[in-house]
């Protein structure tokens, strides 16, 4: 099983040279801390910067640079400004190639729930869903069960839903699979020490296993 | 030459009264108009409707207006991190109308821009779409979505100029430029005030058309939700 910083560090092998990417909020935006620094990325920050940078030192905080999540960031050569509607534009517009950001539920025809909890706290969705409807790619981070036991991708979404039919890889504390264009998630790969079996029982959503499945690489 | 300088919030807001519909510039505690939400505070006005993409925090923002019950409605993106919020919304005291943040950003754009309604693909398929129009252009699906103005929009810039020509500094700016637009009447207060032809014309981010009132703002506090730095383990 990998832990958060292990999902995060599989999501980070994803990136590709040249990409713009948005990270949501939680195990997302740890995956910057293992882009290979070879690679040219630009991170997109949703209230309003292209090239997020590293936490600051304490001189370097300043209070009106943060990112989506409300930290005190940074800004890379080569960064811009702009408004929250510039921002969107981008990502509307299908700029913004890959989203990557945290799931409660995700359904075998790629709807992602994760906005809302009824009866708890509604916090709101943000960007969110502006996000899934939008960007070329969607990989989510997430666990692949409940503290409980329970599957987290499954048939069809309990939870209400943050968009139809836009997830297309998962990676969890146990496995990578893809959202297959028909529906069901196909195996790619097994965290370390977590068998297919476990993967299978663990998976309440139609999964296709297509011949040995290997253990992930890091 | 339209001079627009005002003396402060007080005189900024001397017209404003209750049950007025705001927007409020700002992404979580930064780019708020702090001056002007004290000065809410002060004058007590009740039964607004704060257009603002966070409510801001217990005891800093949005949220101190939040705590004298003058807020009757919230329309945002997001409201996490505010508990006296979760109180009055659980109670049903306060209404509160959650909206994607990008469709947020666009129906105030629009309601700057003079459009009334336009597409987006954000939301389709979920709760946020129930009663709305659903078009399909060239094989996918969007939703109508209206613009949004306001009695009054309140902005916070880092520079700006007495013709209200205004500068943003940092990711201070997000939902300021199109609320700017979107107010019947428009105030900003900004950290520096200069005179007209000192700000480079080139740099402007809001032209002065937008703004009916600006002011010089004191003793910005400018507080930090999330102080993360290069050492702290995540």
């Amino acid at each position: 099983m990998l832990d958060k910083t292990g999902i995060a560090k599989r999501i980070a092998r994803e990136v590709k040279d040249g990409m713009y990417i948005n990270l949501g909020i939680g195990i997302p935006t740890l995956v910057a801390n293992y882009i290979p620094s070879h690679l040219n990325v630009v991170l997109q920050s949703e209230n309003g910067l292209l090239g997020i940078g590293p936490f600051p030192t304490e001189n370097e905080v300043d209070p009106d640079l943060i990112n989506a999540g409300k930290q005190t960031i940074t800004m890379m050569a080569g960064s811009a400004l702009f408004s929250s509607a510039e921002s969107f534009a981008m990502i509307r517009g299908g700029h913004v190639y890959l989203t990557i950001l945290g799931a409660m539920e995700v359904s075998e025809l790629g709807d992602i729930a994760n906005w809302k909890v009824p009866g708890k706290m509604v916090k709101g969705m943000g960007g969110a869903m502006d996000l899934v409807a939008s960007a070329k790619h969607i990989i989510v981070a997430m666990q692949h069960c409940s503290k409980e036991g329970a599957s987290k991708l499954l048939k069809s979404c309990t939870l209400p839903i943050t968009g139809v039919r836009c997830v297309k890889r998962i990676v969890s504390d146990m496995a990578v699979l893809d959202v297959l264009p028909e529906g069901g998630f196909k195996l790619l790969e097994r965290a370390p020490g977590v068998s297919t079996e476990q993967i299978k029982n663990a998976t309440a959503g139609r999964l296709v296993i297509d011949g040995e499945i290997a253990e992930m690489q890091f | 030459m339209i001079n627009k300088v005002v003396a402060g919030a007080d005189e900024a807001l001397h017209d404003i009264g209750n049950n007025v519909t705001l927007m409020l510039g700002g992404f979580g505690l930064c780019g708020i108009p702090e001056n002007c939400i004290a000065a809410l505070l002060k004058k007590g006005i009740t039964g607004l409707t704060c257009i603002s993409n966070n409510a801001g925090v217990d005891d800093f923002g949005i949220g101190l207006l939040l705590k004298t019950r003058q807020v009757k409605k919230m329309i945002s993106s997001y409201v996490g991190e505010n508990a006296e919020f979760e109180r009055q919304l659980l109670s049903g005291e306060l209404e509160v109308e959650l909206i994607p943040q990008g469709t947020l950003a666009e129906r105030i754009r629009a309601g700057g821009a003079g459009i009334p309604a336009f597409f987006t693909p954000a939301g389709v398929g979920t709760e946020i779409a129930q009663g709305k129009e659903v078009r399909t252009f060239e094989g996918k699906t969007y939703l109508l979505e209206h613009w949004l103005r306001a009695d009054f929009s309140i902005v916070k810039a880092w520079k700006g100029d007495t013709t209200g020509n205004l500068v943003y500094k940092g990711t201070a700016r997000n939902f300021n430029p199109m609320m700017a637009a979107a107010g019947k009447i428009t105030i900003a207060e900004v950290e520096e005030l200069v005179p007209a032809g000192t700000l480079d014309p080139n740099q402007i981010h809001t032209p002065g058309i937008y703004v009916q009132r600006i002011f010089e703002g004191k003793g910005y506090e400018k507080r930090i939700e999330q102080r993360t730095l290069a050492s702290t383990k995540v």
